[in-house]
Parts: C-alpha cells; structure tokens; sequence
C-alpha cells in the first residue's frame, strides 16, 4: 500500500466509487467526490497528492475546477478524463496546467501508469 | 379549350428527370421553332407567290395589250391609207376622166406600184354598172345595184366590205367612195384589197407557234386564218365583249379544253375586232419556272431549319439534361451533408451518453475481474474470468464504436500541408499488405510518376484511403485484385482511382453507400467508413465517385485539389 492519497472527481458515483475499489486494491488510497464543488472542499481540507478530474460535470466544470486547483497549489498534479473522445479539450486542460488526460472508458493500468509519473514527476 | 392545348402541351413535372420528359420537352421546342420559323417563311412564300403572280399577270396583259393595240393600228393605218388614196383619187379626177380606160389603167398601174395591195380599181355609174374597170379579171360592164355594198355606199359614201370569196377565189375587201360629178350625179370609185397584208402584219407581230391571231367582223366570222379556229370566213365561237373601241380581255377554254387568254381590240373603222389568243400555259411559262425556283429554294430553306431546329433542339435538350443532372448531383450532395451534419450531431450526444455508462460497466467489469483475481480460492475462476472478458471485450468494441461517432461528427480539424498522396497510398496499403498477403489478394500500384504534391491533411487522407482501401479488401474474394492508380487530371486536380474485382453493389446499395450507418456487413461495420470518407473529401473540397457492377467490381475514384489555400481559409 502507498502513502498517495488521490482524489477521484467524477458525477458518475458508480465510476469514481469502483475506480477508488480498483486502485485500492493495487495499494492506493484514494477518495471520491461527485461534484465541483466537493472536490474543492476536499482539496482544502486534505491536500491529496493527485486529482483524477472527469471534465465534464454539472454546476462546476471540471475545467473551472482545474484553473481553482492551479490557483490554489500549481504544483498539485491533476489527471483529465474525458468522455468526448476528442483530444481537444484534453490538450486545452494541459495548458491549463493539467498533468495529462485518459478518455473514457479508462484503462487501469494506464491510469496507474499516469499516476506514478505524476506524482514521481511532482 | 386552349387551355387543355396548353395543358396538354405543357404537361410534364419539371421534378422528373425521366426520359419522357426530355422527349416531351424536345417535341415542345421542335414544334415552337417549327411555328416561329415556318410561319413567317410561309406567310412571305405565299404573300410572294400571289403578288407576283398579280403582277406577271398585269405585266402580261399590258404587253398583250401594247402588241395588240400595235397590230390594230398597223392594220387600221393601211385600211385608212387605202381608203385616202380611193378618197383622193375620186376627189382629183372627175367621173368623165376616170371613166377613161385608159386613164384607169394608168392610175391602176401607179397606184399597185405605189400602195400594194390593190386588186383592182372600178368606176361604177349612179345606175350601178361598172363603167370602167382596171385589173386582173372581165368585170367591165359588171352590174352591182342590186349588191349590199352598193346600198350602203350610196348612204354613207365610204365603205368597207368585210372580207370575201367573191369570183376571184382567195379572200378580199372591197372599198367604196361616192362622189358626185358637177350636174350632181352620183358615181362611184370601187377598189378591192388584198387581205393578204393584214396576214401579214399579224404575222409580224411574232405569235409564239401555241399562239393564234386573227381578225374576225362584227358577225363573228373569221377574217383571216386561224390556226385555232378554221379559215376565212368560218365562224368563230366566242362573242365579243364590247364593239365599242378598245382592248378587251377573256379567259375561255379553247376547244381542247384549254384555258386561254383572249384580247380583242376594235379597230377604229369598227368594222374588224383584231383577236390574239393565248394558252395560259404560254403566258405562266415563266411563273411556272420561277414557282418551281421558289419551290426549290423553299424545300431548301425548309430542310436547313428541319436540320437547324433537329441539331439545336437536341443541343438545347442536352443542355438541359446535363444541368438537371448536376442539379440533381448538387441536391443529393447536399442531402447527403445535411444528412451528415445532422446524424452528425445526434451521434455526439449518442456517443457522449453512452461513455458513461459504458465507464462505469468497465469499470465495475474491471473490479469483478481484480476481485476474482486477487482471490486466491475463488471457485471457478477461469470461468468467471472468461465472462468478464467477454464483457470486458464487448466494452472496448463500443468504446471504437462511439470514438468513431465522435470522430464522425467532429471530424478533427484539418491541418494543411504539402503532402505527397503517393507516399500516402503507399504508407497506407503497408498497413494491409499483411492481410493481402494472408489472403492472396494481388496488389497492383499503378502511380503516376509526376504526381504534383497536394496541399491536404495527411490525418485524413489517411483515414480516407484506408477506409475505400478496407472496403475493397472487404469486397474481393481471397485472391482477388485490387489496382490502385493515381494520375494528374489537369492542373488543378489529380486524382486516385481503387478498382477491385470483388462482388460489386446493386443500383440500391450504391444510391446508400455514403449515408451513417448504412452497412451491408451488419457484423463488422459501423456503416460509418464512406460517410466519414464522404464528409473529409467534401471538407478538403474533393469529390468522390463511385462507380460498380454487381459480380464484377467497384471503382471508387477520389479527385482532391492541389491547391487548397481557399478551402484552408475557409475553415
């Protein structure tokens, strides 16, 4: 088990509560939040060392959500998903300071890969 | 009921490019330029026809006329020279010194010198007996009183006989003066003429051989010989218009049945009518040739339209023809964007809403499967292992399935460069040349060597002859042929044609090709491929056609542009 602690950021509970499931059982630590709003709040109370935010949520964005994280901690690294299967708003995330994005469906492995290079890169 | 003409002529849907109509169309202008052109030349031929026709008939009456009043005048003159001459001679001798044989004989002589014409010169006593007689025959002492002529002498004091046999056996007149000698008594001077001169100036008056001209009296006798109507002195059938002097015109039928064109002119003396008979057919002669000119050069003129209207009817037809069709070509392209745009649009949303789900499915298929695998004593693993597989296998299908949808209705943005397609072909048919080799398809390249470069999406054009290029290796059998060929069309275009020798597509299947999610193989294809290839080649500003026969093969023919800065500003 690692010591990361990853925020998992996604309106879809059924998603992010399953991904947490998986990434638990390969030895991460990892909460969900199904809005903006709550991930912000989560962010200040406990400072996780990576975020997996899904772009596209109701009320706040996660592109609104990212530039708040960038404003609060740049350094915090931040994983996109999208479900457009473009790689434009992907691409547009990066520059806005975004680690990298993973389109859905996910890979697991990919997404653990992302993570290790995140936060070792960090 | 002009209406229903018109309905009639009219009554063809524009919206139908079929056959009939073009046919009916061709027939609606062949016969408006048959009735704008034949009309007008028909009215002038006609209005030509009558008015010359008019007018050859005035210029020939008036010639008839001239050459009748001509001869009439010729005949009157040597009627009144002789009748002056008789006038004179009484006038200047008196009845003692005529009455000299001798004296006679001599006046006789000067006189058949001088004049011509004159047969015989008598003096005739107040009793009627000739008393003295110059000429050919024994008429001295010939009593007359009891004659017509001499009657009529005696009242009037001229007179002019009409034409007679008489004891001298060929035709002749007689003319008379009275004169009276210095006691009072009435004598007379008797001449008698040969009409032999009036043949004569008819003659001269140049007949044609159909033509005839005579003199005829007021009894309607013929006065000289006719060719038509018999000798002297026969009766002539037809009755004269007027005795008054002039010149008067008939048509009859002769007794052949002809039509002929008859003038009488009286002469002045009133005692003859000068007659000129002429076949119409003499006088038509020369309309009858120009009719026949008129008529020539009409059959011409109306080939030269038939031909005209024939050639620009069917130029006319055909222009038509090929505007409907690239109407028609226009309006299914554009059906066929609208119908991109719009799929285009509802696939986004299709594909959006279904990621999520579909997340979520993997997802929790991933975590059944990190469960059973990190179990050691789970019972029947493999098994479930396998299924969640399957599920697993099923998510990753769709997940192409809605990235293609998605790619469909964005279709990435285009990136301009100086590419060269036949790399791109190359670059592309190495992808397949596993596939080809597995399966014995022969790969023929036949690439133009002095292919420009184009200005184009690499990406795209990539994904465009992978698609046409996938679908023929779907089409052909094992062993199959498939010819890739690229040329330069002209110098704005080159083009790239894949032609196979695979199962081909019926009429139906061709009009569906490039409508979203039309598909013959419901097991393997999206029916995405050729509209996604439809839509990137009608973003570069290319154009794609298809041509294919059921059994024999598909010809899919790509033209791209070389230059493509308008399309680049364009997006």
């Amino acid at each position: 088990m690692t010591n990361h602690r990853i925020l998992l950021v996604d309106d879809e509970s059924e998603f992010v509560d399953t991904l947490a499931e998986r990434l638990y059982l390969r030895g991460y630590h990892a909460e969900t939040v199904n809005d903006g709003e709550a991930a912000l709040r989560s962010i200040g109370d406990n400072c996780p060392d990576l975020v997996v935010l899904d772009l596209k949520m109701p009320g706040l964005g996660g592109m609104e959500v990212l530039r708040e994280i960038k404003r609060f901690n740049n350094l915090m690294p931040v994983i996109l998903l999208t479900g457009h299967g473009s790689t434009k708003e992907g691409i547009e995330g990066m520059r806005q300071g975004a680690y990298d994005y993973l389109i859905k469906p996910i890979n697991i492995d990919e997404l653990i890969q992302k993570i290790n290079e995140a936060i070792e890169g960090k | 009921m002009v209406r229903k003409l018109w309905h009639h002529f009219t009554a063809y849907d524009e919206n139908i490019a079929s056959p009939a109509r073009y046919k009916l169309l061709k027939r609606n202008i062949i016969i408006l330029m048959y009735l704008v052109t034949f009309i007008p030349l028909l009215s002038m031929a006609s209005i030509n026809f009558f008015q010359y026709k008019t007018s050859l008939k005035k210029e020939i009456i008036s010639s008839l006329r001239l050459m009748s009043n001509k001869a009439a005048h010729s005949i009157s003159l040597y009627l009144e020279e002789r009748l002056s001459s008789i006038r004179a001679l009484a006038a200047s001798y008196s009845y003692q010194q005529l009455s000299d044989q001798e004296v006679l004989n001599g006046l006789y002589q000067i006189f058949t010198k001088e004049f011509g014409g004159f047969v015989d010169l008598g003096v005739i006593n107040r009793d009627g007996i000739q008393v003295a007689y110059a000429g050919p025959y024994e008429l001295l002492g010939k009593k007359y009183s009891d004659q017509k002529w001499f009657n009529e002498v005696s009242i009037r004091s001229v007179y002019i006989s009409d034409v007679f046999m008489g004891h001298r056996g060929f035709p002749h007149i007689a003319i008379a003066v009275q004169q009276f000698d210095s006691k009072g008594q009435a004598w007379f001077l008797r001449a008698t003429i040969d009409t032999r001169k009036f043949d004569e100036i008819i003659t001269s008056m140049g007949i044609l051989p159909e033509g005839d001209a005579f003199l005829i009296n007021r009894g309607n006798v013929l006065q000289t010989h006719s060719k038509l109507f018999g000798g002297v002195l026969e009766r002539y059938p037809f009755s004269i218009p007027s005795s008054a002097p002039g010149t008067y015109f008939l048509e009859e039928k002769d007794t052949q049945g002809h039509t002929v064109w008859i003038s009488y002119t009286n002469l002045q003396q009133n005692a003859y009518s000068l007659v000129i008979v002429k076949p119409q057919s003499i006088f038509l002669k020369s309309w009858h040739v120009l009719q026949k000119e008129m008529f020539i050069a009409f059959l011409i003129g109306t080939i030269i339209i038939i031909i005209a209207v024939m050639k620009t009817s069917n130029y006319l037809v055909n222009q038509i023809k090929a505007a409907d069709q690239k109407r028609e070509s226009a309006f299914r392209e554009l059906e066929n964007s609208q119908k991109l745009s719009s799929i285009g649009r509802l696939a986004a949303g299709v594909a959006h809403e279904i990621n999520n789900p579909m997340a979520i499915i993997d997802q929790k298929s991933g975590l059944m499967k990190d469960l059973i695998e990190f179990d050691t004593t789970f019972k029947g693993k493999d098994k479930f292992l396998k299924q969640i597989d399957s599920i697993l296998q099923s998510v990753e299908r769709c997940k192409k399935i809605t990235h293609r949808l998605l790619g469909f209705a964005r279709r990435m943005e285009v990136m301009y460069e100086k590419l060269d397609l036949n790399e791109i072909i190359v670059e592309v048919l190495g992808f397949l040349e596993k596939d080809a080799l597995h399966r014995g398809i022969n790969l023929e390249l036949k690439l133009a060597e002095d292919l420009p470069k184009i200005s184009s999406d690499i990406g795209q054009l990539q994904q465009v002859f992978l698609n046409i290029i996938t679908n023929s290796f779907a089409a052909v059998e094992d062993g199959g042929n498939i010819i890739v060929t690229s040329w330069k069309k002209n110098n704005e275009v080159v083009a790239v044609s894949i032609e196979d020798d695979g199962c081909g597509m019926s009429k139906e299947t061709l009009a569906h090709i490039f409508e979203p999610f039309f598909t013959t193989n419901k097991d393997y294809g999206t029916g995405l491929g050729l509209p996604i290839t439809y839509g990137i080649i009608d973003k570069l500003g290319g154009k794609i056609e298809v041509t294919s026969v059921e059994n024999e093969g598909t010809v899919f023919a790509v033209e791209l542009k070389i230059n493509n800065l308008e399309n680049k500003e364009k997006q």
